[in-house]
């Protein structure tokens, strides 16, 4: 204890990570989060190899209505989840696809959140007028039903990968914004907060410095169970048929593409249905074991 | 109490009113594009486009027109439906009770499962009956109502043969088209339910006045039933509430699957179709069925909360 | 009470230990007891002595992961831990019933306070609702709740903290029980609530032969309510005895270092000041070799105290029942060595540093009620201070008193500038400050006038290091710029703070209560201020880090000449730390002064009524006993009067209702605000009556 301390110390970004991942590790003693992990860092991987991973071009009509395990007899090689009616991999497409929801799903679960936090923030910390109105703000927007929403949006800005970050940004960010204001409201009765505001801090710096970083917790779990909920919408924004613009892979529109034919071809839809569930489940799993594992300190 | 249900209901005819502005903006304004083009299509000519607008009063100043289409709203005219050619009213008042009867078998069969296990759940937290009907509800949760209709249709229609694989009740009412769709809703939702269910008994079940209630030597079942329970279904009352605006959108994706002709698959119908006086209309009575069931949650919760009550 | 009697409770060498993913954690080892009928025996203990958990062993209610590893519980001549659930039911709540801590928290809130006590002999006799009504009414009126039939058909968050105590209490003897379980039943409670509840406990045993378990961590109460007291530390019981002959000569050093942490009216902080216990309570995995307590022991011989573990044996020379856990308790004589401590310095008093000149601080509430909408009244004022007078002087310690609401914080709020005064000035070194947000403070200024927080727990932000927040303060104030002289301040704070230097780089997470306040204390004073607020700053700290961290506060005080606010509900910390009071009671100072003349006549009613409240453990001290009745009135509807009036034991009339009581001044600086001359307020006796020397030497010669 009676380490006598003279110099100063190097500001340490390799012993954040450090404790960043000895945190991660912790899960390990969730199994629950444990599968979640997995789920998840295994389409991330597959999304991050497409490229290698994938046997066919997932675009280009090879071999209409090829079941799964079948040959494909003009180039060669197996499709094995077979082809869909216009001849084009499942599972080519199911790998390729899953770039296209690792990137549209965080993006617009980043956005939403940087607007719901604001949001949160300034409504929990400000109090008053500024929390009364966007307040009443977050609840009009959160007293449409969110798909109708959806529809609304995309109806009147047209269906693109950017116009979908934006429609979730929007209905989602009220959501956060109660979460973080909830939050903040209990943060901002610290001691440590006001210990802040005595020495005459500035408001973004007490919210920003003092306060958020201890809702860090609730708000990771948050955002796990969300960008689940991301990926859900955009596959069914896919399936409803307003989604992205063919004919890049999308996994909620194969399903849309194809449901016609489910009753024949089962696998064409199939299969795009589990990558999906399986994803979800990732991110809805490992919102559990963090929850539960932050629940245990 | 008085003043919080005059509150209450002040809110929702703000939000209502707010609501309609928004419709109104995006819909039938130019900000978001002409609507001559949304409804006539890119391929028509300035002077179909014209007529268009002078027939249905587009060239009007803005206010004046908002404050007309709010109130032909408000007194029941909905305007006319362009796809399927008659009065907005007579379309969805037969689509809403369709789905009226999906929604109450869907709730009548979810609300006392869910409840069920999750009041089990939350009554001994960390058992093995818990942590299973947690990851079972993570797990159903995780799939899409497509993804699940999907799944549900191959087993039940296209392996099973138990079931038909559509809805449309073109014969007339027949309950079994009814089961899909009520499965695959039932499914999604339930463990969201549960999960709060339990979270909240879980938390009622830790908490100091049912140590009080057992170290009283109350027999263990008037605990759970007189001081758990009354407490731990609090919370889901709200959230069982406001699954109904959930329910809202389950349904567009579960009818337009299984081709059921209700309120949801209406909506992307007349969205799809650019058909903007019913997709106003829809969204209206959407979210009015919103608010409202919102506004009786939180009246509810006042009423089921003697702190709260009495204050 | 004699031996001959069938004991109620018998506790024959208990361990208890709970099991975790960390292994098994030995809470309670090695622990006896005997209750009598009729017999209250005090626990008492710091914070994780295992306290609690012998209560909660007594119910047999020990959670998922606790079990009783070792040793019997016989109630009643049956062993508890070997009875059915059904039995226990049947015990719980008729034969053995718990007052707990928290009383708002143990009601259910959604259930009326009829159904939750007529539920008890329902459950437990055969007998019909009316009857089950009639009783609880009948006990409601036993623990003197005015007004029984409308408390019955309340809820519990109608009534207030002191009231659903009684509630509880009411709860748990409504069977009549053989045994009643105190887990620090008035710990929640403001001081004057707990002067009535504490009588109310004390009555119990008398009127209805209950045997009672009083488990506290204070001292004072236990002398006030106990028989006989079982020290814990630790897990295990260190000394054991009846009240007179623990409470006059303690033989377990332990016992002796706590009742040498306490503010007995005979410390003085320059003549005898308190002298804590160094190093912290072990974790129960941490535990050392031998003597649970020898690291922290001054008695401690090496080979001796450090091998093995040992027993409970009879003290001496001593009463028969008084036992104690040491070996060398017969070589330390206590006695010797009372006024051997350290003697410090008094200040000399500087030039006035804070002049608070009618100070009043309204809030606007607004009233949304239907009936405030229809008379047009929807705004209204909670008067948090109203027309604060007093000073404070250049390395003057002014302590501010009062209950819960009295305004004491929103006080310290205008001070720091987190709000504006309504009225009046505060000038901090001849500038007002009431109406200067902390914004628009210069860094000087703010650095000069700085708190101390209440919640050690609170105080640091557990996202950043404890270096890192402290630099921020040092660079944000201005005093160093450059980084490595910014760190060498840190480390010479840390000094100052009797810190190692390594806790730089520790996260508040790592640090135990009293050492994070240290922390809170270094960063109040990084900037050299004139004047620091200390909010309750040892309130939430046990006995023995509380004395630490109240010395070192001094300590620096002196050192620096600092002005001390010193806020705090606690008569006894403040009698002996400060030398000046301000009695505040809703918003009001009803008496203001030094110290020496606010402990004595002329009382103000209200801190006559105080200084009766505060439990003292030294049982050759004598109170005068007021009790108040009735509750605290609500800050948005004070009375029209005197703010005191509807408690007040010595109201004479109308007059105190209806006109707000004047100034009157005592000699210079000491004022009393009330409506009773001074001539008569004169005429009242000391409420406190402290032996001098000769009486004390004489008691114990005659023992």
């Amino acid at each position: 204890m009676t380490t006598s301390i003279t110099e100063m110390p190097k500001a340490g970004y390799g012993a954040a990570f450090i404790r960043g991942l000895k945190s991660f590790a912790l899960l390990r003693e969730s199994w629950v989060g444990m599968v979640g992990a997995f789920l998840v860092l295994f389409w991330v991987l597959v999304a991050l190899f497409a490229p290698l991973l994938a046997p066919f071009d997932p675009n280009s009509s090879i071999q209409p209505f090829a079941k799964p395990g079948m040959e494909a007899i003009k180039t060669g090689g197996t499709f094995w989840l077979g082809t869909d009616h216009i001849g084009r991999d499942i599972l080519s497409r199911i790998i390729w696809g899953s770039r296209t929801v690792l990137i549209y799903a965080p993006l617009a679960t980043i956005c939403a959140y940087t607007v719901g936090i604001l949001m949160g923030l300034a409504a929990g910390y400000r109090g008053g007028w500024v929390d009364d109105v966007l307040s009443r703000i977050a609840d009009i927007i959160l007293s449409f039903p969110v798909l109708v929403l959806y529809i609304i949006i995309i109806a009147t800005i047209g269906a693109s990968g950017f116009n979908i970050i934006i429609a979730i940004t929007f209905a989602s960010s009220p959501g956060i914004m109660r979460i973080v204001r909830g939050l903040v409201l209990d943060l901002r009765n610290r001691d440590y907060v006001a210990a802040a505001q005595t020495r005459g801090e500035s408001d973004w710096r007490v919210m920003l410095v003092e306060i958020l970083p201890n809702a860090r917790g609730p708000l990771i779990v948050d955002a796990c169970l969300r960008l689940g909920y991301v990926i859900i919408t955009i596959g069914v924004l896919g399936f409803l048929g307003l989604g992205l613009p063919p004919p890049d892979p999308d996994w909620g529109g194969m399903v849309n593409e194809t449901r016609q034919m489910a009753m024949a071809f089962p696998h064409m839809t199939l299969f795009p249905c589990i990558a999906i569930s399986s994803l979800i489940l990732g991110f809805n799993l490992l919102a559990d074991g963090l929850r539960e594992i932050s629940l245990r300190d | 109490m008085v003043t919080l249900i005059a509150k209450r209901f002040g809110f929702m005819v703000f939000t209502m009113i707010v609501v309609s502005l928004i419709l109104f903006i995006l819909l039938e304004t130019d900000l978001t594009g002409d609507p001559a083009i949304r409804v006539l299509g890119q391929f028509s000519n300035e002077e179909q486009r014209e007529l268009w607008r002078e027939k249905h009063g587009y060239n009007q100043p803005m206010l004046l027109r908002y404050v007309k289409w709010l109130g032909n709203f408000a007194t029941g005219d909905l305007g006319e439906s362009i796809r399927f050619k008659g009065p907005v009213a007579d379309v969805m008042l037969p689509r809403l009770w369709n789905t009226a009867i999906l929604g109450f078998w869907t709730f009548a069969i979810m609300i006392p499962l869910s409840l069920t296990l999750g009041v089990l759940s939350g009554m001994k937290e960390g058992s093995k009956l818990d942590r299973s009907i947690s990851v079972f509800g993570i797990l159903t949760t995780s799939v899409p109502e497509f993804a699940s209709a999907v799944i549900f249709s191959a087993l039940f229609v296209f392996t099973l043969k138990w079931l038909p694989g559509t809805s449309s009740m073109s014969g007339g009412f027949e309950f079994k088209q009814l089961i899909l769709p009520a499965l695959v809703l039932i499914v999604y939702d339930f463990g969201y339910v549960a999960r709060m269910t339990r979270a909240s008994m879980a938390e009622v079940m830790t908490s100091q006045y049912i140590r009080t209630a057992i170290l009283k030597g109350l027999p263990y079942k008037s605990v759970i039933v007189k001081h758990a329970l009354r407490n731990a279904l609090i919370a889901p009352f709200t959230v069982i509430m406001l699954q109904i605006n959930w329910l809202l959108s389950g349904v567009i994706v579960v009818e337009f699957f299984f081709a059921y002709k209700g309120f949801g698959a209406l909506i992307l119908e007349a969205s799809l179709n650019n058909d903007i006086a019913l997709l106003e209309a829809c969204a209206m009575v959407a979210v009015c069925v919103a608010v409202t069931t919102q506004t009786l949650a939180d009246i509810g919760y006042t009423f089921l909360n003697p702190r709260i009550r009495f204050s | 009470m004699n031996t001959d009697q069938e004991p109620i409770l018998v506790c024959k060498d208990l361990c208890i230990s709970y099991y975790t993913r960390a292994g098994e954690i030995p809470a309670v080892v090695d622990f006896s007891l005997t209750v009598l009928p009729g017999e209250t025996i005090g626990i008492v203990g710091e914070s994780g002595c295992g306290k609690s958990t012998v209560a909660m062993a007594i119910m047999q209610h020990m959670g998922a992961n606790g079990g009783i590893k070792s040793g019997s519980i016989t109630f009643k001549g049956r062993d508890l831990t070997q009875l059915s659930d059904d039995e226990l039911r049947n015990i719980r709540g008729s034969e053995v019933a718990m007052i707990y801590q928290e009383p708002f928290a143990s009601l259910n809130p959604s259930l009326k306070i009829s159904t939750q006590l007529m539920e008890v002999p329902l459950a437990h006799e055969d007998i019909s609702t009316e009857e089950a009504r009639k009783r609880a009414l009948q006990m409601l009126g036993d623990v003197k709740l005015p007004d029984p039939e409308r408390i019955m058909e309340a809820y519990p968050h109608q009534l207030s903290g002191g009231q659903q105590q009684r509630v509880v209490i009411a709860m748990g003897l409504l069977s009549n029980p053989s045994l009643l379980l105190l887990d620090e039943p008035t710990t929640a409670l403001d001081v004057t609530v707990e002067a009535g509840i504490v009588k109310l406990v004390a009555d119990i045993s008398k009127k209805y032969g209950t045997s009672q378990i009083y488990i506290s961590h204070n001292l004072g109460l236990i002398l006030e309510t106990c028989d006989r007291v079982f020290v814990m530390y630790s897990g295990e019981v260190v000394e054991e005895g009846t009240i007179n002959s623990l409470f006059t000569w303690p033989r377990h050093p332990y016992t002796h270092g706590l009742f040498a942490c306490i503010p007995l009216p005979t410390a003085d902080k320059h003549a005898a000041p308190l002298k804590p216990i160094r190093g912290q309570l072990p974790l129960p995995f941490e535990r050392p070799q031998g003597c649970y307590y020898h690291p922290r022991c001054d008695h401690f011989k090496e080979g001796l105290c450090d091998v093995d573990h040992f027993k409970m044996e009879h003290v001496v020379d001593s009463a028969p029942d008084h036992r104690v856990r040491c070996l060398r308790y017969k070589e330390i004589d206590i006695r010797l060595q009372t006024g051997e401590g350290e003697k410090k310095e008094a200040l000399e008093l500087g030039e006035r540093v804070l002049n608070v000149d009618k100070m009043k601080k309204y809030y606007e509430v607004r009233d949304n009620s239907l009936k405030a909408l229809i008379s047009g009244k929807r705004i209204r004022y909670v008067k948090a201070n109203e027309e604060l007078n007093f000073t404070a002087h250049e390395g003057e310690t002014v302590a501010i008193v009062g209950e819960s609401g009295c305004g004491k914080s929103t006080f310290a709020k205008v001070l720091m500038g987190l709000e504006k005064g309504t009225e009046g000035e505060v000038r901090h070194l001849g500038k007002d400050i009431s109406d200067i947000a902390v914004r628009d403070r210069s860094p000087k200024e703010i650095a000069s006038l700085q708190m101390v927080f209440q919640n050690p727990f609170d105080t640091l932000n557990p996202s950043h290091s404890i270096g890192g927040q402290i630099s921020r303060v040092i660079k944000k104030f201005g005093v160093e710029s450059d980084k490595a002289k910014i760190f060498n301040r840190v480390m010479k704070l840390l000094d100052i703070v009797k810190l190692p230097r390594d806790f730089y780089f520790r996260k508040p997470r790592q640090l135990s209560g009293g050492q994070k306040q240290r922390i809170g204390i270094a960063r109040a004073f990084a900037g050299n201020p004139s004047m620091v607020i200390a909010d309750e700053p040892v309130s939430a700290l046990d006995v023995s880090v509380a004395a630490a961290v109240t010395e070192l506060l001094m300590d620096i005080q002196r050192e620096h000449k600092t002005t001390l606010l010193f806020i705090s509900h606690d008569l006894s910390v403040v009698r002996y730390l400060s030398d000046r009071i301000v009695v505040m009671y809703l918003g009001h100072i009803l008496e203001r002064g030094t110290t020496e003349q606010i402990f004595a006549p002329p009382y103000q009613p209200y801190t006559e009524a105080l200084l009766s409240a505060v439990p003292i453990a030294d049982p050759e001290v004598t109170k005068r006993e007021i009790v108040l009745e009735g509750n605290l009135p609500s800050a948005m509807k004070p009375p029209k009067g005197c703010p005191f009036c509807t408690r007040c034991h010595r109201r004479i009339g109308e007059i105190c209702d209806n006109e707000p009581p004047p100034e009157q001044v005592v000699t210079d600086r000491h004022v009393i605000k009330c409506h009773i001359s001074l001539e008569e307020l004169k005429q009242v006796e000391h409420v406190i009556h402290v032996p001098d020397e000769a009486e004390r030497l004489h008691a114990r010669q005659s023992q």
